[in-house]
């Protein structure tokens, strides 16, 4: 298990590097320069240079890079050119929404989909199957942006039981925290959840019709015996990887549900540098996104692991 | 989008009957489309930060009123020696900032210096290029000495730029404003909002409102909704025209449309061939139909323009007709200047409306007479980047947001690129002009110069429409300045 776990970790440190410098050299080619971006089109020449030696801007790229993820080895991520405040701390608050959002979506979809999943499985080919399969499939064919829009309609403007986006901030109370991302994470989670339920009914039929299943009835289980201990382990595997790519989506894929909802997430965050061209932001925001995804991805191998002792001795 | 604005429309006549949630009568919640990026009026063009902060927490010596006119500020008067060079100002007595410091002489002087220093990144420097010399008499006199007359200098002092800062608090004023207005900054939640105070040291008429807070909501389905909802009580420019009626056919709702100091050109690069040649520009001056423009793009919001003038200005001449929407005149002109077949050229289109989707419109029309433009899309940071820097394009669609900027004409190294002595030296004298009627009769010569050499395509003045819930009163509804100005917006009893 250790040897395992120290693989996947030195593959993702590999990773962060590789991602740092494609990140880095990317953002930093396209076309736009923060100081003209902040001082318009009336702005004399000296102006901007003076904002650019301000800025920090004048440094060779290279050497910008060095101290970009020098400092980010020492968690200072530099200062936004446009907010001019630490992109650290940018980011500390923006997180406190975006993460809290990703998390109550996330769980907001796997308490839809697991029950619909299994309760689709067990009633194969039967009228329940179908409607569960016929909602899930809309779920999957309609974006998310739809579903926030349609939420607003009914719960916001007409009957006023949420406000219409925003976010109240946490200082506000718990529970105006978790309202004003009520809205939000249901139109995130309906779609993940349409997904989540049909992998899950796939996984779970594919498992009731391995051998070992029908071991288990031989030796005596009921149906429903032999599914808990015996099918929900295996099917679990495929249903944890989908999970692992969600979490990554949801944190980093809510760039427009926080746009409809105006919520102060890391989505909007990256939106807004990215117009003006707060490089520093963008590629900071950027390469903590990778680090998730990647970080997720390698605690999701370490979950099959414990899910499946196969994979532990296979290395 | 569209089936949500339909369905919308049914639920409001839903709603419309039973509403009257109780506010208090001192707070306010309003909206506009982008967050500022920083609180420093004097360090960036950014007109989102001059929306919370100009006049309600920074003040300048002068500043704009809703009409226009520019009022004395935290000057109470001044005088300006004969050779119109030197400006004495008298400071208004009593007046502190929100940190309690005094504001006098100093600070004036600490302003005005720090804006024209050489490493100053005054976004619009040139507004104090004039200034040769900042002198404190006493606490509460100053006196500007001029390197040359300058007849909109006291117009400049009111810009959001030219404000009146501390050198105490100089270094967190971009996360933390003092100033000296009638509100005072109390909270940013980055990304969110920002809470502003009413200033009870205010030293003129105290703010009506105790409270205000701006929230920052740039899609247009998602201020539509926050209107609707009734979450804002206030939106400052309104960022979808289209949803304008369905607010005004609302009894919770005011609508207001006012002018703005944008005028909306097609800009033409005068120095790339074909463009260099003044018959190209007139053809493609008589190609546009404005009203088409107006009504396709904006709704019908937004007054036709003859040159690069705002219309509510006393100085402005309607110029219009001289490129009345002729196609005809067009292709003949086309094939005058040697184009019989026309040509191809390019089209930037930065983000907002107005360009997206009247860029659409004009290549139409252009097509109409033989002139084939290739539309680019492109963020404003591309465009400040190929365009406006590097002038490599054809035609581009911007709006020209400043006060009184017909100067730019004279600049021949400003994007477009127009070079004419004469009208150089116009604006040269024009600048130098500090008695009002000879102004006029320069300024309106100017307009007619750029007019007759079809610098641009003028197209509109951009309209700003507020959506207001009714028993709101005393917010601008003309902006001669980006600003939201609520000193003296108040619920009506």
């Amino acid at each position: 298990m250790l040897r395992y776990a120290l693989k996947r970790l030195l593959s993702l440190l590999l990773s962060l590097a590789v991602a740092s410098l494609v990140i880095f050299f990317v953002i930093e080619v396209a076309p736009g320069d923060p100081a003209s971006f902040m001082l318009g089109i009336n702005a004399q020449p000296e102006t901007v240079a003076a904002l650019r030696s301000e800025l920090g801007l004048d440094v060779a790229k290279w050497q910008r890079y060095l101290d970009w993820t020098g400092g980010m080895l020492t968690g200072d991520f530099g200062t936004s050119y446009t907010y001019r405040t630490p992109v650290a701390e940018m980011i500390r608050d923006r997180l406190w929404v975006s993460l809290p959002l990703a998390l109550y979506a996330l769980t907001l979809s796997t308490a839809i989909a697991f029950p619909a999943g299994i309760y689709a499985a067990s009633r194969r080919g039967k009228p329940g199957d179908i409607a569960v399969m016929g909602a899930t499939q809309i779920g999957v064919a309609v974006p998310n942006f739809w579903f926030a829009m349609m939420l607003v309609l009914i719960f916001a403007v007409n009957l006023r039981w949420f406000s219409a986006g925003g976010f109240a901030g946490w200082d506000t109370g718990v529970w105006t925290g978790i309202r004003s991302l009520t809205l939000p994470a249901i139109s995130l989670a309906l779609p993940q959840a349409a997904i989540l339920a049909r992998v899950m009914r796939s996984s779970l039929l594919d498992i009731l019709g391995e051998d070992f299943m029908r071991t288990a009835r031989a030796k005596g289980l009921s149906r429903r015996q032999a599914l808990w201990r015996h099918g929900m382990r295996n099917a679990l595997i495929p249903v944890l990887t989908i999970i692992g790519l969600q979490f990554s989506f949801l944190l980093a894929g809510s760039i427009i549900i926080e746009q409809v909802f105006y919520l102060p997430g890391l989505g909007r965050l990256v939106f807004q540098s990215i117009s003006s061209r707060d490089l520093i932001v963008v590629e900071s925001v950027v390469m903590l996104l990778v680090f998730s995804v990647i970080l997720v991805n390698f605690l999701v191998d370490l979950a099959y692991a414990l899910v499946d002792p196969r994979l532990r001795a296979r290395t | 989008m569209i089936d949500l604005k339909k369905l919308a429309f049914a639920s409001t006549i839903a709603l419309a009957a039973g509403i009257g949630a109780a506010q208090a009568q001192g707070d306010l919640t309003v909206a506009v489309q982008l967050e500022p990026p920083h609180l420093d009026p004097t360090s960036a063009a950014a007109g989102a930060i001059d929306d919370v902060v100009y006049s309600n927490i920074f003040e300048g010596l002068t500043r704009f009123m809703s009409d226009g006119t520019v009022v004395p500020g935290l000057a109470e008067s001044w005088e300006i020696s004969d050779d119109g060079l030197v400006y004495t100002f008298k400071l208004r007595e009593g007046v502190t900032f929100h940190d309690g410091t005094a504001m006098d002489a100093e600070d004036v002087k600490f302003s005005l210096d720090r804006a024209r220093a050489e490493d100053s990144v005054n976004a619009q420097k040139a507004l104090f290029t004039s200034i040769s010399d900042v002198a404190i008499i006493d606490p509460l006199t100053v006196r500007v000495t001029l390197s040359e007359p300058n007849g909109l200098f006291l117009f400049n002092m009111a810009w959001g730029d030219a404000v009146i800062v501390a050198p105490e608090s100089i270094d967190t004023i971009k996360t933390n404003p003092i100033g000296t207005g009638a509100f005072r900054f109390v909270n940013w939640v980055q990304g969110d909002r920002i809470d502003i105070e009413k200033n009870p040291e205010y030293w003129g008429t105290p703010a009506r409102l105790d409270n205000a807070t701006f929230k920052f909501i740039s899609d247009p389905t998602a201020a539509f909704a926050a209107v609707m909802a009734e979450d804002v009580d206030m939106f400052s420019t309104f960022p979808s025209p289209e949803n304008l009626p369905q607010f005004e056919a609302d009894p919770r709702f005011q609508v207001l449309v006012g002018s703005t100091e944008g005028e909306t050109i097609l800009a033409i690069n005068n120095k790339l061939p074909p463009f260099d040649n003044v018959k190209v520009r007139e053809a493609v001056a008589h190609a546009i139909d404005r009203q088409a423009i107006i009504d396709g793009a904006m709704f019908g919001l937004g007054t036709p323009i003859g040159t690069h003038f705002a219309p509510h200005h006393p100085a402005y001449v309607d110029l219009t007709a001289n490129s009345a929407h002729d196609p005809d005149k067009a292709r003949a002109l086309l094939a005058e200047a040697g184009f019989p077949d026309g040509f191809e050229t390019t089209l930037h289109l930065p983000p907002p409306s107005y360009a997206r989707r009247g860029g659409e419109i004009i290549a139409a029309q252009l097509a109409a007479v033989g002139i084939k433009a290739e539309i680019t899309n492109v963020e404003w940071a591309q465009w400040l980047e190929t365009v406006f820097k590097g002038k490599n394009f054809g035609l581009t669609i911007v709006s020209h947001t400043e006060p009184m900027d017909i100067g730019i004409y004279a600049r021949p190294d400003y994007y477009f690129q127009y070079d004419n002595k004469a009208f150089q030296d116009l604006i040269a004298e024009l600048n130098k002009t500090t008695d009002p009627n000879e102004r006029t009769a320069l300024l309106q010569q100017a307009q007619t110069v750029i007019a007759n050499d079809f610098v641009n395509g003028f197209l509109f003045q951009l309209a700003k429409p507020v959506v207001a819930k009714i028993g709101l009163e005393g917010f601008w509804v003309n902006a001669p300045t980006q600003a939201v100005d609520l000193t003296a917006v108040g619920w009506t009893e």
